[in-house]
């Protein structure tokens, strides 16, 4: 079965349900941007500007919401999102340098950023609609991207 | 308004299985979780009640009622059980496979409408910490 394939083909509509996955990657970064002079990257960015940059061990959240699928119980296959994950998150993020990649050439890879990055690739995800991204910097900050959702 | 959420967990067994489909189809589908011998998961369940704040009590809901009707209505029901085999949402014949998905919309329907004083908002069930299932009630 191809990756995102399942959903599309099995779904009957069903109660409206959520279903988050968590993934971690790690990568580094530096906050820099060439529209300011050094000193104002040190003071905007503070340590976050080392040249040398640094890194994190990021958890990145996906939320997909639809019908629950009467014959499967699922809102959408789960190895068809991890399998979508792997190649579209972990191979290209995991253990990398944020401010080498394409996505990143003109735009600084603060955890906001990457969090735009990351929710536009998984609106690729044809197995269910993606309807949030929340990426988890550390334990004590965290960026999401989303629909309001669960109101209805 | 504001937001209240409970926690309880509870450690089950289950499969995923549909009777209408044939082993093959089975497993193909839901790979390992097919095996009808079972396998288990600790569950934690998160139960959100939406509701205003008491101004003697000053509480949405009494903690304590709520933790009782989440042990009377969910835990006792399906702690240390097999969703598939000892559940009754989830028996054969309802053709309903307790997925994570299932199990968050099955709660909802054993608390709504049991919590005095508060609207249910959000029930998540987390199978793992990295996979979890919302339900806000809708159709």
């Amino acid at each position: 079965m191809a990756a995102g394939e399942a959903c599309e083909v099995r779904r009957s509509a069903g109660p409206k349900a959520y279903m988050s996955r968590r993934y971690r990657l790690s990568a580094s970064h530096r906050l820099h941007t060439e529209a300011y002079g050094a000193e104002q990257n040190r003071a905007v960015y503070g340590k976050c500007n080392n040249p040398h940059g640094h890194g994190h061990n990021y958890g990145v959240e996906v939320t997909v919401g639809g019908p629950v699928d009467a014959e499967t119980g699922m809102v959408c296959d789960l190895g068809a999102l991890d399998a979508f994950a792997r190649t579209q998150l972990i191979e290209r993020f995991d253990g990398m340098n944020l401010n080498t990649l394409d996505e990143f050439r003109e735009l600084v890879p603060t955890t906001e950023n990457f969090t735009r990055v990351v929710h536009r690739i998984f609106q690729g995800f044809r197995g269910a609609r993606v309807v949030r991204v929340r990426i988890e910097e550390t334990g004590n900050n965290s960026f999401e991207i989303g629909d309001e959702y669960g109101r209805g | 308004m504001i937001l209240l959420t409970r926690k309880a967990e509870f450690s089950s067994a289950h499969y995923y299985w549909n009777e209408a489909w044939t082993q093959t189809e089975n497993e193909r589908v839901f790979g390992r979780c097919a095996n009808k011998n079972g396998h288990g998961h600790n569950y934690t369940l998160e139960v959100t009640v939406a509701g205003e704040v008491d101004p003697v009590s000053g509480f949405v809901v009494d903690l304590k009622d709520l933790k009782e009707i989440l042990e009377r209505e969910v835990v006792s029901v399906y702690d240390h059980r097999h969703l598939n085999l000892e559940v009754p949402e989830f028996a054969a014949e309802t053709g309903r496979v307790p997925t994570t998905e299932n199990i968050a919309i099955a709660i909802w329907r054993r608390l709504e409408g049991k919590i005095p004083g508060a609207k249910l908002h959000r029930v998540r069930v987390y199978e793992m910490a990295d996979l979890f299932a919302d339900y806000y009630g809708e159709r």
